[in-house]
């Protein structure tokens, strides 16, 4: 396997946690137990562990112990937007908000499609970055939609997988001759389905809101098509595809169906489709303005249940930073984007899991194990022998989203100002400790 | 702290509509005397920003401002900063270490006035924010109606017509009309009604047939760009006329006809309409200076702590 | 009608009747006869009063003198006390009520009828006011009470009762007409600010 992440060397961690509800859905725990971490690696899962000299103890009563989380969707600005984001503000963000991995589009400028890119990129992530970071390559040379790029030699240097993220693939033509050029890197193409021509001049999901607010509305079907069209060419050609950000429930039946037909696709909700509705865009915040759109409760719903069945296999951020300026405009002229790292964990599990619609144990394997595999990366796991990858999360730790809480450069968060209910406390990745609320 | 804006129809109850429009009632003696001025906003300040070209709203905003005794600023995209790239939040930072009291904006894109306010301590007006919100305008048509119908207007029956998608008039008026218990058909081309346009509590056709079962006839502008650019909204101005114009024969009489203008004769409604002195057309024009002083008052108008009269 | 224990009753409706006779005589007795009068009282209460003043001096004089009322909203020196900027009065807004001034203002002599004169700015705002209206001959003011506290050189020129109050007493006319019953109180409202 060739390598896919990286980070900047740090010390193992010493440390023994004590009596956390460690849920783990791959080594089928869910109990309270005391998990002791040797040197970055899990010595010993069990009961009444003594801490040997020169490890500290973390007394974590009522915290939750899970497999840190996997993030295959984060817009890292670097190269080209480092005063958006950058390696080491986007894995602070990420390690806060209990992940492990990260993986980054290659819409950045220049774009990410040379296999001299992605080295550079892979030698900056082994000086600055605190929680390992892959990278994906483009589709097409500049996402220019035209030729694609030299995949094989971009899945040597290590890339996760190949996306043009940000847009939607140009032509059936490009869909179809990507999955199957892929098939020689035995990677994956993720796919952002949009069909522009729907959704010129929109701005959020049309329905009912954009009616009342007269903004230019992104119809859903723009989504299904495109996600049918994609899945109909993955069939024809067993490619294997990766669907980002699903949004819609019409998505969901496409989905369904291609699955069950035994296509080769995986899927990925994020966050803010998940907890939040069009009905925040009534206040006119730019923060709100994403795509795809926040669609209405019918299909947040949908996408909750579709997460909770493993039709969707996991979540993903679409983590967006965008600049105070770029922002601070009228909705309509605002970019699309919202951050995600630092509050996935917390929104989802506020909103989902305190609601009954999702189940703590699955919330984790989609946020952590699911996605770990999506990427063909060791799976993160509480197990004795494994490299510690884990977070802890105190579960009924209130706070406000502030800008000053933010790790990330930018602050554009559709969080900012929300008081969440779920707060992570530490998170140890690749073996070190990458974050620790209150440790400065 | 909230202050007091004015960005939506929303933001008011249907006893604020009401105060707004009996206090534009008392302004009327005072434009027909021979000093029409009062001395009510005597240094106050108030800019109007104008980032999209506008006749009627913007000279009527000024003077509106100028008969409540305020000084204004006009300030218009063209020549000024905002030409030169400034954003506008910038411009409202720079132009509120003037303090002024008021700032009207009308502005391409919705969202532009809550981000103003959110970058001064001036109260914001809007004049027209993208296909959003136009509050003053539908203030106006309200005022009109309770002028030519009488102050109760629960029941009556306006047909909106025309490119609903594309209007904040439209918008503004339905939320206004309902808001005081009035009951609202809009009819336009399928392709210029706003999906899920039902969700706004209006009746929806698509053609003429039941026009005249509406008291009041609210027909708004096509604009060429609707046609032109691929946007294929529709044929022709030709076939919209010929499908939703409003002629007279279309109309039964005692129907009033309002229009937020400019008007295209000839499309949206024929010459002999426009011309017809039985419109309400040239009594929303009119309205609007009232309705815009009102506007203005009842932004900074305050109360002191201590009890009103007395403290006289 | 129950009355709260801080309430002293200062003029009944009969003394109020009374008072209001004998200051339409003062009127008459001060105006030539050949003066163009006209009344305008001020909203609410002043316009009351007004008009009841207005109807003794036509049937003293036996002539048609023109009356009409004032809504000084517009004039107020305090339009605009809102506190600091960006804070919602806590108040509700006063109802504008309408002007009605069915005569020419040049050229008659005045009588400005209010309830009480305190500060004295509500009658500079109406004295402002008539002004845009016409250029008066002159303008007389008559009030039914005379608290005092001045805080503009204003003078009355018919007083229905002079009453030196304390600041934190107030005076409530009440009138038949908005309130169904004629009187006069004085409130002590101190202890409740």
């Amino acid at each position: 396997m060739t390598r896919r992440l990286w980070s900047a060397p740090a010390r193992g961690a010493d440390v023994l946690i004590r009596g956390a509800r460690v849920v783990d859905p791959l080594a089928g725990l869910d109990e309270t137990l005391d998990v002791l971490v040797r040197k970055g690696r899990i010595l010993q899962v069990g009961t009444g562990l003594e801490a040997p000299t020169g490890c500290r103890t973390i007394a974590a009563d009522g915290w939750l112990l899970l497999p840190g989380f996997v993030d295959l969707h984060t817009h890292l600005r670097t190269p080209g937007r480092e005063d958006e984001e950058d390696l080491a503000s986007a894995t602070r963000a990420a390690a806060a908000g209990g992940y492990v991995a990260i993986f980054a589009m290659a819409n950045t400028d220049p774009v990410v499609d040379t296999a001299s890119l992605v080295q550079a990129l892979a030698l900056r992530a082994q000086t600055e970055a605190v929680v390992p970071v892959g990278f994906f390559a483009a589709v097409t040379r500049g996402l220019r939609g035209e030729q694609l790029t030299e995949m094989w030699e971009l899945a040597q240097a290590g890339a996760v997988g190949f996306s043009d993220d940000g847009r939607p693939l140009s032509s059936a033509h490009l869909t179809r001759r990507a999955l199957q050029y892929a098939k020689v890197t035995d990677r994956f193409v993720a796919v952002h389905a949009e069909d522009e021509s729907l959704t010129r001049g929109g701005v959020m999901h049309e329905g009912a809101v954009s009616a009342k607010l007269g903004l230019g509305g992104m119809p859903p079907v723009a989504e299904s098509i495109e996600v049918d069209r994609a899945l109909e060419l993955a069939a024809y050609e067993q490619g294997r595809l990766h669907l980002c950000h699903l949004s819609t429930a019409a998505s969901l039946e496409h989905l369904e169906r291609a699955k069950k037909a035994g296509v080769q696709v995986t899927a990925e909700v994020t966050p803010h489709h998940l907890t939040l509705t069009d009905e925040c865009i009534r206040s006119l915040d730019p923060n709100y303005k994403m795509n795809p759109p926040l669609r209405p409760e019918a299909d947040r719903k949908a996408l909750a249940q579709a997460l909770r069945s493993g039709l969707i296999d996991c979540v993903a951020t679409d983590h967006a930073p965008h600049a105070q300026q770029e922002k601070e405009v009228p909705f309509e002229d605002a970019p699309f984007g919202t951050l995600g790292l630092q509050t996935a964990f917390a929104a989802a599990h506020q909103t989902l899991v305190a609601s009954g619609a999702l189940k703590l144990p699955v919330l984790a394997e989609r946020m952590s194990q699911s996605p770990a595999r999506i990427a063909g990366m060791a799976v993160p796991t509480v197990q004795a022998g494994e490299e510690a990858n884990l977070c802890l999360v105190d579960p009924r730790e209130t706070w406000t989203v502030t800008s000053a809480e933010l790790h990330s450069k930018a602050k554009n968060s559709a969080w900012l100002g929300a008081k969440m209910k779920t707060r992570v406390k530490l998170t140890i990745a690749a073996g070190s400790v990458a974050w620790e609320d209150g440790a400065r | 702290m909230a202050k007091r804006d004015l960005i939506s129809i929303d933001d008011l109850s249907a006893a604020d509509v009401d105060l707004l429009l009996d206090t534009a009632e008392s302004f009327l003696p005072v434009l027909q005397r021979d000093i029409k001025k009062v001395p009510t906003l005597r240094g106050r300040t108030v800019i109007n920003m104008f980032f999209e070209s506008s006749t009627r709203t913007s000279t009527s905003f000024d003077l509106a401002a100028k008969r409540l005794s305020a000084d204004t600023i006009g300030i218009k995209a063209k020549g000024s900063a905002v030409d030169k790239g400034e954003s506008l939040k910038d411009t409202i930072i720079t132009l509120s270490a003037y303090s002024p009291d008021i700032i009207v904006i009308r502005h391409p894109r919705a969202g532009a006035c809550q981000l103003a306010s959110a970058n001064t301590t001036a109260s914001i007006i809007n004049a027209g924010d993208g296909k959003h919100q136009h509050p003053s305008q539908c203030l106006l048509d309200l005022f009109t109606l309770r002028q030519a119908f009488g102050r109760n207007l629960r029941g009556l029956k306006v047909a909106i017509v025309g490119d609903i998608l594309h209007s904040r008039v439209a918008r503004s008026d339905i939320a206004g009309f309902q808001l005081l218990g009035m009951d609202v058909t809009v009819i336009a081309p399928p392709t210029m009604m706003p999906r899920e346009v039902d969700s706004l509590g209006v009746n929806v056709r698509y053609d003429l047939a039941e026009l005249h079962k509406a008291d009041v006839i609210y027909l708004l502008r096509i604009q060429q760009e609707r046609i032109t650019q691929g946007a294929n909204f529709l044929p022709s101005l030709r076939e919209y006329a010929n499908v939703w114009g409003v002629t007279r024969s279309r109309l039964r009489p005692g129907q009033k006809v309002m229009h937020p203008g400019p008007i295209n004769r000839g499309v949206e409604i024929s010459a002999a309409v426009a011309d017809d002195p039985d419109t309400l057309i040239a009594q929303q024009v009119e309205a609007g200076l009232a309705v815009r002083m009102a506007i203005l008052y009842r932004t900074i108008v305050g109360s002191t702590d201590s009890d009103t009269k007395e403290a006289l | 009608m129950s009355r709260a224990a801080t309430e002293a009753v200062v003029l009944t409706g009969d003394q109020l009747a009374r008072t209001l006779t004998r200051i339409a005589h003062e009127i008459l007795e001060k105006n030539a006869s050949d003066t163009a009068l006209a009344v305008v009282g001020i909203h609410t209460r002043g316009a009351l009063l007004g008009r009841r003043l207005h109807g003794l001096l036509c049937q003293l004089s036996e002539r048609e003198i023109p009356d009409g009322e004032l809504d000084i909203s517009f004039y107020r020196d305090d339009v605009a006390a809102r506190g600091a900027p960006g804070v919602i009065p806590k108040t509700p807004q006063p109802v504008v009520k309408d002007t009605n001034l069915p005569f020419d203002v040049g050229g008659t002599t005045i009588i400005l009828v209010d309830d009480v004169l305190y500060t004295g700015r509500t009658i500079r705002a109406a004295i402002d006011a008539l002004f845009d209206y016409g250029r008066p001959d002159r303008i007389q003011l008559a009030v039914l009470v005379d608290r005092g506290h001045r805080e503009l050189p204003i003078r009355p020129d018919y007083v229905g009762k002079n009453l030196p109050t304390a600041l934190g007493e107030r005076i409530n006319v009440r009138l038949s007409e908005a309130d169904g019953v004629d009187e006069v109180v004085l409130v002590r409202t101190a202890g409740e600010e």
